[in-house]
């Protein structure tokens, strides 16, 4: 409750709502005992007066009473009538909603097909037909908003509820033999009370200005009682002599629900969790760089490295105070059509380095700071956001790992590849249309002309990462970069699409930076293999090299996690404990928690890359296989 | 798509005859006689027998419920004492004219709506969305009826832009663009709030969009962010959006009924509060009926579109 009422108050525009509503109220209650005329005392003599006349500061209307006063007392109406029609709703509907989510069949099914009938009018409609049958009155209007109101209350309570009522703790209740009557006032009520507190307080607002909307028409309160609306309904007739009449009393309702509804999205906000996370943030079109001021290495290096040559990038995510370093200073290159193995457990910032490259990393919360990335003896940080997008699908393609939710849900197949062709190459759309297929061809699937006409969710799997993989290969990029391409397939999917990256390797002359977790896959496919974990590279080297003798005692860790063919004893070792939090690394190597090799000196500072072998690298200070790497090695 | 149309269509029949039962049993409901109820405190005693046959008023609840509904779909909605003439004339002439307001109204909400809450979406926490957002809070906390009493101060009486009240001129009018001129003020003041839900809708929709790693591979591919926004993010919300927007075509019509009575449109809001008031209950069950069937049948159109834009709910 208490972090609830903080985090509201540190929404300041509802902090400043919830102030006004509170002054309102305050003053709605000490109305009587104000030293104001009498609301209905008639003054015929002294009718229609201009605000700021003698006796009454706000004027007086067309029978010379003093606007003031029944400003303040219409407001103590209108906010009575609003907040108990609210209340109705509220207790009508929540119980229509519990009721109805907790026993589910045929109750619900009955009850949620009235609601359903009560929600097939337009709202207004509704509570005219109801006030027409009760007749007009203030009491009657009341009814007549409550119960258009129910339905709302009746759906989100219903829903929430049906979430609670088939999870463990309810069964739990249950089989300890409590009754529903009590299981739905201890168990299923205080769960759902949020919901309804935030229903109630994005409505209640409504709910004032419908009811003042019915008295305005006449059909609400009726003289001489007067609630904000229907005194701003009788100000109508005089418009246009005494505008102040009509106008005062419309501002106040605006204020009044003003304030509401800032109050009631402060509250929903403070009550949705989705929000509090900052999830709901929009990604930017490339990611934020915030480069310090000289960036170590120069042009040259970069370009010597060959194709592409990643130097010492950086890029943090900042979600509210807390910096979590995912890339924590990775260089390696990619020579032209080589293949690249990318490795390391999940969170260990391999994909984060991969979207980095392109500027792909969702931001808000990504950061790029620090680091180069040459491609072509061109630094693509320091591009301009037109010059990175110019070489996104063109020079660098990306195949990511989940085809179905990488690829637009509602543009047929064909249509996604031929606008990936016609942003980059100047065809006609039925010559990207060919070109799509033949494409789609290309990457085996039968019938390419057909599937170019579905949509991903009428395709398997597979086929999706084949479509995945031509969109890819629609504009002759220099570099692939796959992120986890074949995680979400099954093992034969698997072993296709990798025999088919691997065709269009020596076809194209591609080269392919390729991200997994499975040593397994790596060794298939990978001429090179980087290990990642927390955000750096462990060890870097041919793979070949590192699967016969791995150097780094994670690698060698990870290694032994894949399961190997006819030999069923040799049961894959998980690797006990966890990487270590990415916004705490601590001093040292940040694998020494879980090395089993771990000696004082592996947590007292920062472990370079050093080389081992002619083209191997290893960031340890105990490399294995090696006796006295330590002394020997040079950084970098 | 034929298939699932005809059914939607078949499935529209059982909430048609619910809103039917609802609008008899709220009618039946009145308390004393309705007979009296319906022809008025001046009808002649044999006319209240007439009348009384006529209905099966002696007839049990279920029973009258069907004459009623045989009555009905023979186009047969009763006699409206106050306006003397039958009550689905009335109905229709008033109804073709809260459709041009509310249509007109609809139109504007939607186009304005869904435009600033793209900008609002894309350019999250900068200035334009601050005020956007400023904008659409004052939307929707602003009594309607009052906003078109400031219009009406403002662009009627003040700077004589356009005419106050009715729905065409008295002398000469008539053409469309006669109608066109007094619709802008109504039709703006009643599209403000209904403009101000649907752009915050299309906001957080967008945003919740925007998110999917289906726009990281938009952007991926290259396509420039305007494409990326419009064609890849926009189309999703869209199928989102399509039931929001049905949902609004029942605030739209259900405000007409304060900017009719503000503006003197000669729609059938006005024409309902003011059968409420004299009592016309034969009136208000024909308004009430024949607006309440054409908010399904267009909320069945806005299922049909809605199912026509998303190929994934075909299957």
């Amino acid at each position: 409750m208490m972090a609830f009422l903080r985090l509201l108050a540190r929404n300041r525009l509802a902090a400043f709502g919830g102030i006004v509503l509170l002054l309102l109220l305050l003053l709605a209650l000490i109305t009587p005992w104000l030293p104001l005329l009498d609301p209905d005392v008639t003054d015929p003599a002294n009718r229609l007066q201009t605000p700021f006349s003698a006796g009454h500061p706000l004027g007086t209307d067309a029978l010379g009473r003093d606007i003031l006063s029944r400003l303040l007392w219409g407001t103590r109406v209108s906010l009575a009538v609003g907040i108990a029609a609210s209340l109705v709703a509220a207790l009508v509907g929540s119980l229509i909603g519990i009721v109805a989510g907790y026993f589910g069949g045929r109750t619900d099914n009955l009850l949620m097909r009235g609601i359903d009938m009560l929600m097939a009018f337009p709202y207004i409609l509704l509570a005219l037909a109801i006030v027409a049958v009760l007749g007009p009155g203030l009491m009657n209007a009341l009814y007549a908003i409550a119960i258009v109101n129910i339905p709302f209350f009746a759906r989100n309570i219903r829903g929430v509820t049906v979430g609670i009522a088939h999870r463990e703790f309810i069964d739990a209740a249950r089989l300890s033999g409590k009754g529903n009557l009590r299981i739905l006032s201890s168990e299923i009520l205080p769960n759902v009370l949020p919901i309804i507190v935030v229903t109630l307080s994005t409505t209640v607002g409504w709910m004032i200005l419908e009811t003042a909307g019915l008295s305005f028409l006449g059909l609400g309160a009726q003289p001489p009682q007067a609630d904000l609306g229907s005194m701003l309904g009788e100000g109508r007739r005089m418009m246009i002599n005494a505008p102040h009449v009509a106008m005062l009393p419309g501002l106040a309702i605006f204020i009044l629900v003003m304030s509401i509804n800032l109050l009631g999205d402060g509250v929903r906000d403070a009550l949705d969790p989705r929000l509090k996370s900052g999830a709901l943030s929009r990604p930017a079109p490339i990611t934020r760089i915030r480069r310090g001021a000289a960036p170590p290495g120069d042009g040259r290096q970069g370009r010597a490295d060959g194709l592409l040559a990643v130097d010492d990038l950086r890029t943090d995510f900042e979600v509210g105070r807390t910096t979590y370093h995912a890339v924590n200073g990775v260089s390696f290159a990619i020579g032209a059509n080589e293949c690249l193995g990318l490795v390391g457990e999940s969170g260990s910032g391999k994909s984060v380095t991969a979207l980095s490259l392109m500027g792909l990393v969702a931001s808000p919360p990504g950061v790029i700071t620090g680091g180069r990335v040459w491609l072509g003896g061109r630094d693509l940080l320091a591009l301009p956001p037109r010059g990175i997008r110019r070489l996104r699908g063109r020079e660098v393609a990306y195949v990511f790992q989940d085809p179905l939710s990488t690829l637009h849900p509602l543009i047929r197949v064909g249509d996604q590849l031929v606008e990936a062709i016609r942003q980059h190459q100047p065809l006609s759309r039925p010559a990207a249309r060919e070109l799509a297929v033949s494409l789609l061809d290309r990457v085996r699937i039968p019938n390419a002309q057909r599937r170019a006409d579905q949509y991903p969710h009428e395709l398997s799997g597979g086929m999706r990462q084949r479509v995945g993989i031509a969109m890819a290969l629609a504009n002759d990029p220099e570099l692939i970069i796959a992120d986890e391409p074949t995680t979400a397939l099954d093992v034969t999917v698997q072993a296709q699409i990798l025999a088919l990256i691997q065709r269009l390797r020596t076809e194209k002359g591609t080269s392919v930076l390729f991200i997994t977790h499975d040593f397994g896959v790596v060794s298939q496919i990978c001429d090179r293999v980087a290990v990642m974990y927390a955000g750096r590279i462990v060890e870097i080297g041919p793979t070949a090299e590192i699967l016969e003798t791995p150097r780094h005692p994670y690698t060698r860790r990870l290694i032994d996690c894949v399961p190997r063919l006819g030999e069923p004893d040799n049961e894959p070792e998980a690797i006990p404990g966890l990487p270590p939090a990415a916004d705490a690394l601590p001093r040292g190597c940040a694998f020494a928690d879980r090395c089993d090799l771990v000696e004082p000196a592996c947590r007292q500072g920062e472990i370079e890359l050093i080389a081992t072998d002619a083209e191997r690298r290893v960031r340890c200070i105990k490399p294995l296989g090696i006796p006295t790497a330590a002394s020997q090695g040079e950084s970098r | 798509m034929t298939r699932y149309a005809l059914r939607r269509l078949l499935m529209t029949i059982p909430v048609l005859l619910g809103l039917s039962v609802i609008v008899f049993l709220i009618m039946s409901l009145i308390p004393g006689d309705p007979a009296q109820a319906i022809l008025g405190s001046y009808a002649t005693p044999e006319n209240l027998e007439r009348l009384r046959a006529d209905l099966g008023l002696d007839l049990p609840l279920p029973q009258q419920y069907l004459v009623w509904l045989g009555n009905i779909l023979q186009g047969d909605l009763g006699r409206s004492f106050t306006l003397n003439r039958p009550v689905l004339d009335e109905v229709l002439e008033r109804f073709g004219a809260t459709l041009i307001l509310a249509g007109t109204s609809l139109v504007l909400c939607v186009l304005v709506g869904v435009a600033a809450g793209i900008v609002s979406a894309v350019r999250q926490y900068g200035w334009s969305d601050r005020l956007i957002t400023l904008l659409v809070l004052i939307g929707i906390s602003v009594p309607a009826f009052w906003l078109g009493m400031l219009m009406i101060m403002t662009f009627a009486v003040g700077l004589r832009w356009f005419p106050a009240s009715g729905m065409t001129a008295a002398y000469g009018g008539g053409g469309w663009l006669d109608i066109l001129h007094h619709l802008v003020l109504p039709a703006i003041a009643l599209a403000v709030v209904a403009a101000g839900v649907i752009a915050r809708l299309t906001r957080s929709n967008m945003l919740e969009v925007l998110r999917q790693d289906y726009i990281r591979t938009a952007r991926a591919k290259g396509l420039d962010e305007g494409r990326v926004v419009l064609r890849h993010a926009f189309k999703v919300a869209l199928v989102n959006l399509i039931p929001v927007i049905g949902v609004q075509a029942g605030f739209v019509i259900g405000g007409a009924v304060y900017i009719e009575t503000v503006f003197q449109w000669p729609g059938i809001g006005r024409m309902l509060v003011n059968a409420i008031s004299t009592r016309d209950i034969l009136l208000v069950q024909g308004g009430v009926l024949v607006v309440a069937a054409s908010y399904v049948f267009f909320n069945l159109c806005a299922d049909l579109l809605q199912h026509w834009l998303d190929p994934r709910i075909k299957a």
